[in-house]
């Protein structure tokens, strides 16, 4: 009488009660999304008129120097950053998996990056990049492996690796706590068997760890994927893109194109070129990973 | 022997891990009580010399961090409440009725989570401005209800599914209406899943920056990472030391209310539709 087993076309008592939910949604979500995609195929600038130009954006793109070298700089940045963060996550969560001592504090301790708010993470490795009072120039310096002080944010060298670090840092716990919630979920009797069997630390890894976790790191893996690609605050505190442009990422450039300088349109385009990009990448990552499924 | 060499390397290299990702906050938490003086000594010290709490008296009443500090409270109750309530009907709903309905939502769920927020946000600024809703607090809330409720639908429909139906049939067959199962027999079994969906709601606002950044222009209704961002902005040598104060204090309600949510969190990310 009140749960219905099969799908039917529609419910009133249902509507009813999603009403709430569907309101804001459509009004602040649903609708946004579709006009946004749709600017991408106009030439609106803030204030004049908007008018449909069909794939003149994208035709434009192509000659866009500064396009080109912000999906590269994207795609360097979210595959290192992705790639980092999940490696050094397995290590942390199977530590984590293992009894020791620390565990307790480890949970705790994993939780700062992860809490913090985006742009404090980006204020505080700000700090410690510092030119005259930043930590790491202290350190190498005083261990004679620097002379000079270096200004890694300003950096055409440095920028790019500094701001991975503080990618990685910053999105790695995410990564370990689920990774760790899906090891938890394996079956004691399963290591103890391979155990009895001779099974080594690795192959026990290897042979059995990685399988199971195998669906879990797909859906962590496509998740940080976005995400990364995504990235905006981090970044925008950090370098603001520089210097010239070695660190601006996608979103920044498209940031720069709609609120500095008002080419909304351009901007749109930028964006529905950004879920192309992802959702091709995901895709044969995800065939890659399911394949027997989908045969 | 062996095994004891694999437990003293386990614990080395899981001390490497809990240095490399708690060092900045220590060191940030050091600079902040730190004077100007000697954060450009050139002594890199983790336990200041001379501690003094100058840099958190300059925040306070120098910049005025207050303000937004309450602005981004006031925007995370708002919203954490907003969220809870519209969610709870919402997920009841989509657990217990089969439409079509539901697979529209779960769609929404998922695309949202692809779509970059610089496609929705012109038009989003638009809409807001016709309503009279940008450059306000009630405005922001209502962008940052709409921005956690994919994830806090999907981890409340997990509590829901945990709940058995025969305790609804139980309510209805003694006469209770609709309204009153939800409200008296859900309710009360779904408080820890609202618990952890205010909590994850707050911290959500607490922490965003980029909606803030484009809705919000007076000076007196910024959110705090705006605010911050502002002031690094601004450079100058004696910023260091206040920098590093706001940033603490930015930082401790998210690490203490990550602290309480992190299990419940986890757990109904991974499970959703597990527990029989």
């Amino acid at each position: 009488m009140i749960q219905k087993k099969s799908y039917s076309s529609f419910d009133i008592n249902q509507l009813k009660l999603l009403i709430p939910v569907l309101i804001p949604v459509i009004v602040l979500s649903v609708f946004p999304l579709i006009r946004g995609i749709y600017l991408g195929f106009t030439d609106y600038r803030l204030g004049s008129p908007i008018q449909f130009n069909g794939f003149d954006n994208y035709v434009n793109m192509l000659n866009d120097i500064y396009f080109w070298k912000s999906f590269q700089v994207g795609f360097l940045w979210t595959f290192i950053v992705t790639f980092l963060q999940i490696i050094l996550g397995l290590g942390l969560a199977v530590l984590l998996n293992s009894k020791m001592r620390l565990t307790k504090l480890s949970r705790v301790i994993i939780l700062i990056p992860w809490a913090m708010p985006p742009i404090i993470r980006g204020i505080m490795w700000k700090l410690m990049y510092d030119v005259d009072s930043g930590v790491f120039n202290y350190l190498l310096i005083d261990m004679g492996i620097i002379n000079q002080p270096i200004n890694w944010l300003n950096s055409f060298e440095w920028a790019i690796p500094s701001i991975i670090v503080v990618g990685v840092w910053g999105e790695m716990p995410k990564a370990a706590i689920f990774i760790l919630a899906g090891l938890q979920t394996m079956s004691k009797n399963l290591f103890e068997a391979a155990r009895l069997d001779g099974a080594n630390a690795w192959q026990e890894f290897r042979y059995i760890i990685l399988p199971h976790l195998k669906p879990v790191l797909a859906a962590v893996i496509s998740l940080s994927f976005i995400w990364n690609f995504n990235t905006f605050g981090l970044v925008w505190v950090l370098t603001q893109g520089g210097p010239g442009g070695t660190t601006r990422l996608p979103m920044l450039a498209a940031y720069e194109e709609a609120f500095r300088y008002g080419n909304v349109g351009y901007a749109a385009a930028i964006g529905n070129v950004v879920v192309i990009a992802v959702s091709v990448a995901l895709y044969f990552y995800l065939r890659h990973q399911f394949k027997q499924r989908l045969v | 022997m062996k095994n004891l060499f694999f437990g003293a390397s386990k614990n080395i290299l899981l001390i490497l891990y809990l240095l490399f990702l708690a060092f900045p906050l220590l060191w940030v938490l050091s600079l902040s009580f730190k004077s100007s003086m000697e954060i450009y000594s050139g002594i890199p010290n983790l336990i200041p010399l001379a501690p003094t709490t100058q840099n958190y008296y300059s925040v306070f009443f120098d910049q005025n961090i207050l303000k937004s500090m309450s602005n981004s409270f006031i925007v995370g109750i708002i919203s954490s409440i907003g969220v809870v309530l519209i969610s709870i009907p919402a997920s009841y709903s989509l657990v217990r009725y089969k439409t079509y309905l539901n697979k529209g939502i779960l769609g929404w769920i998922l695309v949202s989570q692809i779509f970059p927020v610089i496609l929705i946000m012109v038009p989003l600024y638009m809409i807001l401005r016709n309503l009279g809703l940008t450059d306000s607090l009630y405005g922001l809330s209502i962008v940052y209800i709409v921005w956690t409720l994919p994830f806090v639908l999907w981890m409340m429909q997990g509590y829901v599914k945990a709940i058995p139906i025969e305790l609804e049939e139980a309510a209805l067959i003694d006469g209770a209406s609709r309204r009153q199962v939800i409200f008296k027999v859900i309710m009360p079994l779904l408080l820890p899943g609202i618990a952890a969906s205010a909590l994850f709601a707050f911290i959500t606002a607490w922490n965003e920056f980029f909606f803030a950044l484009v809705l919000m222009k007076s000076q007196d209704l910024i959110t705090l990472p705006v605010d911050l961002a502002r002031f690094t902005g601004m450079e100058g040598q004696a910023r260091t030391g206040p920098l590093a104060a706001a940033s603490i204090i930015a930082t401790i309600p998210s690490l203490i209310i990550f602290s309480i949510i992190q299990k419940w969190f986890t757990s109904g990310l991974v499970s959703g539709a597990v527990k029989e």
